[in-house]
């Protein structure tokens, strides 16, 4: 697997596929068995190799007795910074994730919310090249997860490579450049959003309202909630779809495309590999 | 070396900002003030009586710490995980380990010495003066430190691989089986064989053999301590320190932090 | 409801302060029975305290002084009734050999006979080598083993090795290397144990041993006193051909400056056969009585 520089790439998988240990294995915290990863062209077992990357850990936790300000000094203080230049940046990032006022309270006093930002703080405080990103929207509100979208797409813009993972497969189609699934600790695919999940759609889908008791013959393939009705049907039968609806004097709402999501994809892969695990069992038996 | 700086003033800190060390000091300050009044009451021997119990309390206290904390120092933050981010940062696993070892010598250094003062004070409230003598019992104190300091890198290697309940199990175990160790070495068995006796023998040369750091007797009758059991005493714990503390670089550089 | 919580509480605590109060009684009457030393050995001891033997080396020592303290005040030292005494200055001087007090209280009150001490010389000599190989520079180790074999074990040639031995510390009394010769010639003599006893008691800062030195010294000066009136006397019937009946006479006679007096102020009188005698009054003939 590989990922450009400048691209926003997501690693994407449900919860136990293998995302975090992936990449606590690019940060060291645990040893690989056999193969080999490099980041901007230093091996992993590079220490100088952390001097440009930043890393978000998963559920952070920080030392509860520091306040943030002095938290983000102390992981500054492993860089090559001047005092004054550390004390700058702690002041900036600060203020980038809205910690200001926050700043002199001890770490135990803090939000969930609050220490994923001190988190995000201290990965990018030294500016890295790299920003290496584990669950960065997981435990945030609305507005947080808003928030953290907004700096992933700011870090882009300035031209940093951002990999995270998640499992919220929204935030992937909206942020990323290219994606990676992972599924049953195997790396499934790699390719932007569109291409894992194949450009060709599933049909189309019309939303109409129909008065009770009139006579369609679609409506024995439609679901109705009230007064409203769906449809799915191929996509060559699309008009003669609509023709039955305005011969029946039907009030057509929308018709769009049925485009399969990542979710779709996802649910197809988790699907294979338990059927493939099935026919193991019972061929094994 | 600007990292294990780093680590050991943040460590530091922790130990400070951490009430618990405040009660133990305090607790301390307590037993100098009876032994005043201990004093009191064996007649003939109030100095040594102060001098034998502020000792004692130093080195007990200093103990509880050095095990209790020093198991903590790695495996706090392994179960805390306040560990991840900082290992993502450039520095080495073995700057991070040294960094927590002198932070809490630095720590038990200043415990210590405040101790030592309280001692002194209780001392200067009995004989209402104090003499040269006297200034062997910093002797004693530094030896007991340097003691101490050998303790906390036994606890550090034994937190780095089991848990923590069984690591201050293993570190009260090896203290206990160290003071004992010179005792192991001239210890005559009569039904044991040879072969056994070499072993214990090679045993008690492998533990950590505390009773080099215990000048408590000579001290609390004013005698004198001889500058080269200081100056062997030092290297030995260096040297011993130097082995416990590569060995746990050595395991916690190859463990998976799950 | 507060106010019934307290109530209870306070009542409760003052209900266990008495229930102890009867119990410390009970336990009390329990007590006079048995002293024990429960633990004895002390190598078993000195394993368990760690690194912090000299601590409890202090603890037993007081102990020990507690001990002897007790029966002393209670008058109940007979042959056999200070056994404890040496097992507890054995565990403390294992503890701590460095405690020379340790050794010379025990010295003192075990080597002395009833009812002062443990009447148990050969153990006083014991702890007085642990003593001296322990703490070779402390030649007053070796002038208090040179007392016991004077006084208790009347065995005057090893008496005079002992203080010959002390002498060779050249920071040693040299009163030392004297009495060394003297007890090899003479033996016992009154001087040479007054003498011994005076040192002690000028030197000594433990107050027991002080106090235990005073009252020999006392016996002692009477045993000259009455040495001296009695050669007083023989003189006198030497020069008048009689035996004098009262001390006046040998005042009058110009043997004497004035009436001698006994350490407690009583005049010395002559008894039966013209022999100086203490008089009926004073306190010092029951405590020579009691000190034989």
């Amino acid at each position: 697997m590989q990922v450009d520089t400048g691209e926003v790439f997501g690693f994407l998988g449900p919860n136990g596929a293998g995302k975090s240990t992936t990449i606590k294995l690019l940060m060291r915290l645990i040893f690989p068995d056999g193969g080999t990863a490099r980041i901007l062209g230093k091996s992993i077992d590079d220490v100088s190799m952390h001097q440009e990357t930043g890393y978000l850990p998963e559920q952070p936790y920080f030392y509860d007795y520091l306040t943030a300000a002095e938290v983000l000094d102390y992981f500054a203080r492993f860089h090559r910074l001047t005092a004054a230049d550390r004390q700058t940046r702690v002041e900036n990032m600060l203020k980038k994730v809205g910690l200001e006022t926050a700043k002199k309270i001890q770490l135990r006093k803090y939000s969930k919310g609050m220490l994923q930002r001190v988190g995000l703080a201290q990965a990018i405080l030294h500016d890295p090249q790299v920003l290496i990103l584990d669950e960065p929207m997981s435990g945030l509100d609305p507005l947080g997860r808003r928030e953290v979208r907004d700096i992933i797409l700011e870090l882009k813009k300035e031209g940093r490579t951002v990999l995270f993972s998640t499992h919220i497969l929204s935030d992937a189609e909206m942020l990323c450049d290219r994606v990676g699934v992972i599924v049953g600790g195997k790396l499934r695919g790699v390719g932007t959003p569109e291409e894992m999940v194949g450009i060709k759609t599933q049909g189309m889908e019309i939303l109409f309202e129909v008065a009770e008791g009139k006579n369609l013959p679609l409506l024995a393939k439609a679901t109705r909630t009230g007064e409203r009705c769906r449809v799915e049907m191929p996509e060559d039968e699309l008009y003669g779809a609509i023709e039955q609806l305005r011969a029946a004097g039907a009030r057509i709402l929308s018709v769009a495309q049925i485009k399969p999501t990542l979710e779709d994809f996802f649910m197809n892969l988790v699907e294979a590999d338990r059927a493939q695990a099935n026919a193991v069992e019972v061929s094994g038996k | 070396m600007k990292n294990v700086w780093t680590v050991a003033t943040n460590t530091f800190r922790e130990a400070v900002r951490d009430r618990v060390l405040y009660n133990l000091v305090f607790f301390a300050l307590l037993m100098m003030g009876a032994a005043i009044l201990v004093g009191q009451i064996s007649i003939g021997i109030e100095e040594s009586v102060i001098v034998s119990l502020g000792l004692t309390a130093i080195s007990v206290i200093g103990l509880l710490i050095a095990v209790f904390i020093g198991v903590g120092l790695v495996s706090k933050e392994m179960e805390k995980r306040t560990l991840y981010a900082l290992l993502a940062e450039p520095v080495e696993r073995w700057e991070f380990l040294l960094g927590k070892f002198c932070g809490l010598v630095m720590t038990l250094t200043v415990n210590t010495a405040a101790m030592a003062v309280g001692l002194y004070l209780a001392l200067w409230t009995v004989k209402h003066t104090l003499e040269k003598s006297d200034g062997w019992i910093l002797v004693a104190v530094y030896l007991i430190l340097l003691k101490l300091a050998l303790i906390v890198a036994l606890a550090l290697l034994f937190s780095c691989f089991t848990t923590p309940f069984l690591a201050i199990l293993f570190t009260a175990g090896i203290y206990v089986a160290g003071v004992f160790a010179g005792d192991l070495r001239t210890m005559q068995a009569v039904d044991l064989s040879p072969a056994t006796m070499s072993l214990l023998k090679g045993i008690s040369y492998l533990l950590p053999n505390f009773e080099n750091f215990n000048v408590m007797g000579a001290v609390a009758h004013g005698r004198a301590v001889p500058g080269a059991l200081v100056e062997q005493a030092t290297l030995y714990a260096v040297a011993y320190g130097a082995v416990v503390l590569a060995g746990a670089s050595a395991i916690f550089s190859r463990r998976n932090l799950k | 409801m507060e106010v019934a919580l307290g109530v209870l509480l306070v009542s409760g605590l003052a209900g266990v302060w008495q229930l102890q109060k009867k119990i410390d009684v009970q336990r009390q009457a329990l007590q006079e029975e048995r002293e024990e030393l429960v633990l004895r050995s002390p190598k078993l001891i000195k394993r368990m305290s760690l690194e912090y033997a000299p601590l409890v080396g202090a603890l037993y020592w007081t102990r020990a002084v507690q001990y002897y303290g007790e029966k002393h005040r209670l008058r109940q030292i007979r042959q056999g009734s200070l056994e404890l005494l040496w097992p507890l200055l054995d565990i403390t001087t294992t503890l701590d050999p460095n405690l020379i007090v340790a050794y010379r209280f025990g010295s003192t009150f075990l080597s002395d006979a009833p009812p002062r001490g443990a009447g148990d010389p050969d153990h006083a000599v014991e702890l007085l080598r642990r003593g001296v190989l322990a703490n070779p520079d402390y030649w007053r180790l070796y002038q208090d083993m040179g007392n016991v074999y004077y006084f208790d074990k009347k065995d005057y040639p090893r008496a005079a090795e002992a203080f010959a031995e002390g002498a060779k510390n050249p920071q040693a009394a040299i009163w030392m290397k004297v009495m060394a010769a003297k007890i090899a010639a003479e033996g016992e003599s009154l001087e040479t144990s007054y003498f011994l006893w005076r040192d002690i008691y000028q030197t000594a800062q433990e107050p027991q041993i002080k106090k235990n030195a005073e009252l020999h010294l006392r016996l002692v000066k009477v045993d000259l006193d009455l040495r001296e009136l009695n050669r007083l006397a023989d003189e006198y019937e030497r020069r008048t051909g009689r035996r004098a009946t009262k001390m006046s006479e040998l005042v009058r006679a110009g043997l004497l400056s004035q009436l001698p007096g006994d350490p407690d102020g009583y005049p010395y009188v002559l008894g039966e056969g013209g022999k100086a005698e203490l008089n009926l009054y004073s306190p010092m003939l029951e405590e020579k009585l009691m000190n034989k």
